[in-house]
């Protein structure tokens, strides 16, 4: 979903970042669970040497698998196709929702049961299929309790995570029929067990993502732990999923190091509960299984991030939000904050390309650059390095060779860029800055106590009365 | 120009000048494999699989029909959808009992579905093989023992031979030729379903089975 | 190896000489830190040269998203460590961004890339270079007292030394370091980003504070400046809010704590 709104994108972000600081039960409910993902992923690695080898095999499979993407991914739809798949390719959000609704149409669909897909969440299927008259049901456990509540996830892994057990039961006591409070968690799953079990049985259709195409045998893998994922591409009579093109490998030898970053990465585990691996329809002796396959691959982007040599490394994400449970800021605000489906670290490197740069390049602006990304990403993805590149092109020249992205310049202004054009002569120049920073250690009596956002927060800083400079020379060694 | 053709051109237009060499996975998983026999393996996977509620029993060739009923009625189940033409299905079909039903999935899914969702308490399949470093059962669904048979009853039981159990994944793809043809649909499971979504609170029986019971068959003599 | 794919580095033997490069914020703000720096390294004998053309290392304009600002001011810097001997910087944040970001600065320009290089070779955060070539051991000589240390997120994770300044407050015999909970954390400074996201910054600096007040700490030590005038003065700040005369979390710079214990405090 694009939730972006479009006029004034850093004093919306701020407003929604604002809300949740001020918002202690929220706060609390991201703190512990940031713990809790980052103490789990710690318990996963218990070896460096192991962690970086298998951090450094994992980005190389990732940066092989970009590097022959073209021919990797005609590959993928010749065995795919081969393999009885029907293969789709959409350029945008609305492209894929229309290829869907082909699909849904010709089928006679009427009910849409899902598993949990952030690519479906990108284009805004659930909007566009009930525009249609389809239902879409979300049968991933957190997804259900974000659209049982109205809302967009807040994680990419842990869609709920912004919601206590006591919200979760006043919504199931409201929302689903025959239910009454409960806060006992057993007895709250096997409600949404109950309901969802009919949806399954009853849907047309199932939608999924992928966590990994393998273009050798035409496979697509699927990680979850709930079973649902498994529901929606096996029950209903036609499976259609939906993913970015960057999500290839050449090798099925290449998923066993990606599976294993991915699962001890997100949830801490050494493997989910299911790795379903999908590489046909039903067959004429199979007694089960969707009758068709369908997979979509969206680009929405992400070609734009291919097409540069610094940002292609964007593409290497398996999407397993280690990077969100680790930073400061999203710790503090959340995902809904961000505006975007992917919120985080990944999201403000990944969304200007779906989103253009002119709406989300307040995202970039959104990290103090402390590089828990990074050291956490298991594909070495340089998020901070990407984030600096971003800001760079926020505040390029626009109509110059400077502007490469779709909306680059757009957070440029005459006072900033004026701003650091001076700063950048003052300590550039040392007699300069020997003058500038002299009149500051002499005039410290006048160093103003509003120092604007810093004093907000903290004592004001005030020059030393000498400078190094000053103390050295009366120094003797 | 179709959607295709744009988005294809797009890619290959540009130049990725970083040449990567094919990752070396046999390198990687040369080096850190711990060279096990049988009973360690067999030993981790076992492990692997009671740290995620996983019920292990062993069992050998002669016994295991009999410990699945015990256990089977054990829990008060009344019966036990099973593969129709499988060597396991009429061993255990051979030593029927009166308390439970053995239900042989014979029909396509489309003619009896809601049975299967409302009226099936357990099942059993054969694991084509499994993964001791994550405690992962590997199930290749078959004509005779569908998809769903692992998916939709409340209870799964697993026959598993112990000398299936490879060291780790990869291991298990390469001896078994895995590249050279993907069945239509290939499974790792490991344990019961089970979601973290409410507010990080573990919960067994999610969507799929609630119960996860595994014979290790031993060659005979063997026994762990 | 760190995320920025630096190896584990090798370590000189002691030199004679030495630069230093002590930072703008220490310059303006807290100098006595880099003196102590100086008598820090001429305790063991080596001569420390200090170039007086040095302003800043640029690190502001480039996180801040203006490159060639950034460019300018990094070129001033780039020129004023002509002998090839070590330059030690007093801040992991300063120092990362010479050692690690330089040379990408210069990518396109191959003769000050091979500078940049060079350059980013010779540079040592102050604390790594007083464990690993300098072999710091001195009596701690003052009172007892229970401290806690935060590491930049430049030194831990750019520069991969976060392990050398608690080994530097280990060797204290009288010092006793609490660890925080959640050491690891960003102290929510980033530069500009304290401005572009005030209340952003605010609630992270309000959780460091409060975690290592938790410890019982009497004061932090950091080898960095600016996450030192951060987390201090956001403490400094709650002070006078709530009417408390004393600092209840004074801040020290890494070189003035170590000079101080094992000096006694004389000049």
């Amino acid at each position: 979903m694009n939730k972006v709104v479009h006029l004034h994108p850093m004093d919306d972000f701020k407003a929604r970042s604002k809300a949740v600081l001020d918002n202690a039960g929220q706060r609390k409910n991201f703190r512990g669970a940031m713990d809790f993902l980052q103490t789990k992923r710690r318990a996963q690695f218990p070896d460096q040497e192991e962690l970086q080898g298998l951090r450094e095999l994992g980005s190389s499979i990732r940066r092989y698998s970009l590097a022959h993407l073209p021919r990797l991914l005609e590959q993928l739809e010749a065995n795919l196709t081969a393999n009885g798949v029907q293969v789709h390719w959409a350029q945008n959000g609305p492209e894929a929702n229309a290829i869907a609704l082909k699909i849904a149409q010709r089928v006679h669909a009427k009910r849409i049961i899902k598993g949990k897909s952030m690519v479906s969440e990108e284009v805004g299927f659930n909007h566009f299929m009930e525009a249609a008259g389809i239902e879409a049901f979300e049968s991933d456990m957190g997804e259900y309790i974000v659209q049982l509540a109205g809302e967009a996830p807040s994680h990419i892994i842990m869609p709920a995570i912004h919601k206590t057990k006591q919200e979760i039961a006043q919504l199931f006591a409201d929302e689903v029929p025959g239910v009454t409070y409960t806060e006992d968690v057993d007895a709250l799953i096997q409600i949404g067990r109950r309901v969802l079990r009919r949806k399954f049985a009853e849907a047309d259709i199932g939608l999924s993502g992928v966590n990994f195409m393998v273009a050798e045998t035409g496979t697509l893998c699927l990680v979850e732990n709930e079973g649902n994922g498994r529901m929606c591409t096996t029950v209903p009579k036609v499976h259609i999923a939906i993913t970015g093109i960057e999500k290839v490998v050449e090798k099925l030898e290449h998923v066993p190091p990606l599976l294993s970053l991915l699962s001890r990465s997100a949830t801490g585990q050494a493997v989910t509960t299911y790795v379903n691996m999908i590489s046909g329809p039903r067959q004429p002796d199979e007694k089960d299984g969707p009758q068709e396959v369908h997979l979509i691959l969206l680009d929405n982007g992400r070609t734009q991030a291919y097409a540069d040599d610094e940002l292609r490394a964007t593409l290497q994400c398996i999407r397993c939000g280690a990077c969100m449970n680790h930073c400061p800021v999203y710790a503090r605000i959340g995902g809904h904050a961000y505006g975007t489906t992917y919120p985080g670290p990944i999201g403000s490197i990944i969304s200007p390309h779906m989103l253009g740069l002119d709406t989300t390049y307040p995202l970039a602006f959104a990290s103090t650059l402390c590089g828990a990304c990074s050291e956490v990403c298991p594909v070495k993805i340089p998020i901070t390095d990407i984030l600096v590149r971003l800001r760079n092109e926020a505040q390029a020249r626009p109509e110059t060779e400077e502007a490469t992205l779709r909306g680059s310049g757009a957070a440029r202004t005459l006072v900033a860029s004026t701003v650091w054009g001076m700063w950048s002569q003052v300590y550039s120049k040392s007699g300069l800055y020997k003058l500038a920073s002299w009149f500051m250690s002499r005039g410290r009596a006048l160093s103003p106590s509003e120092q604007g956002a810093w004093t907000r927060s903290r004592t004001p800083l005030v020059p030393a009365p000498k400078r190094l400079r000053d103390l050295m020379k009366d120094h003797k060694s | 120009m179709s959607a295709r053709e744009e988005i294809l051109n797009r890619l290959r237009n540009t130049h990725v000048a970083e040449q990567q060499a094919m990752p070396d996975i046999a390198g990687w998983f040369g080096a850190h494999r711990r060279s096990e026999d049988v009973v360690q393996r067999t030993a981790r996977l076992r492990a692997a699989l009671e740290a995620v509620h996983t019920e292990i029993h062993d069992v050998t060739h002669d016994n295991w029909s009999s410990v699945l009923l015990q256990v089977a009625i054990g829990k008060g189940l009344r019966h036990i959808l099973i593969g129709a033409t499988t060597p396991h299905g009429e061993q255990l079909q051979a030593c029927q009992t009166k308390a439970l039903q053995l239900i042989p999935y014979e029909q396509p899914i489309d003619t009896w579905q809601d049975l299967l969702f409302d009226g099936v308490d357990a099942s059993l399949t054969l694991a084509r093989g499994a993964v001791a470093e994550t405690g992962s059962l590997i199930l290749w669904p078959t004509p005779s023992e569908p998809r769903l048979m692992s998916l939709v009853p409340s209870i799964h039981f697993v026959l598993l031979d112990a000398d299936t159990i490879h060291e780790d994944f990869y291991a298990a793809m390469t001896a078994e030729s895995w590249s050279e043809g993907m069945p239509t649909n290939a499974l790792l499971i490991c344990g019961p379903s089970k979601t973290a979504d409410i507010q990080q609170t573990l919960a067994y029986g999610a969507h799929g089975p609630k119960e996860l019971v595994v014979l290790i068959r031993h060659a005979d003599g063997r026994q762990a | 190896m760190n995320p920025y794919g630096l190896t584990d580095r090798s370590y000189p033997s002691k030199p004679t000489d030495v630069y230093l490069f002590a930072t703008c914020l220490i310059d303006q703000f807290t100098p006595q830190a880099g003196l102590d720096t100086v008598k820090l390294l001429e305790r063991e004998g080596i001569r420390v040269h200090y170039p007086v053309q040095q302003t800043c290392c640029g690190q502001p304009a480039h996180s801040s998203g203006y490159p060639d600002e950034a460019r300018s001011v990094a070129l001033a810097q780039l020129n004023l460590f002509i002998e090839p001997w070590p330059v030690v910087v007093p801040s992991g944040s300063c120092g990362g961004m010479m050692r690690t970001h330089y040379p990408h600065l210069f990518a396109d320009d191959p003769e000050l890339h091979a500078k940049a290089m060079a350059l980013a070779e010779r540079i040592y955060e102050l604390s790594e270079f007083l464990v690993h070539v300098v072999n710091f051991n001195h009596e701690d000589i003052g009172e007892a007292c229970t401290i806690a240390l935060h590491t930049s997120c430049h030194a831990r994770r750019q520069m991969g030394v976060h392990e050398t300044s608690a080994a530097l407050l280990d060797s204290l015999d009288k010092v006793q370091v609490k660890e925080q909970a959640r050491i690891e954390e960003c102290c929510g400074f980033g530069g500009t980003f304290a401005l572009l996201y005030p209340d952003i910054s605010e609630a992270i600096a309000t959780d460091k504070v409060a975690s290592i007040k938790n410890t019982g700490a009497s004061c932090v030590v950091s080898a960095d400046c600016g996450c030192l005038l951060n987390i201090s003065g956001r403490a400094a700040k709650q002070d006078e809010l709530s009417g408390c005369k004393q600092p209840s979390l004074p801040g020290e710079h890494l070189a003035s704590f170590l000079w101080r214990r094992t000096n006694g405090g004389a000049a």
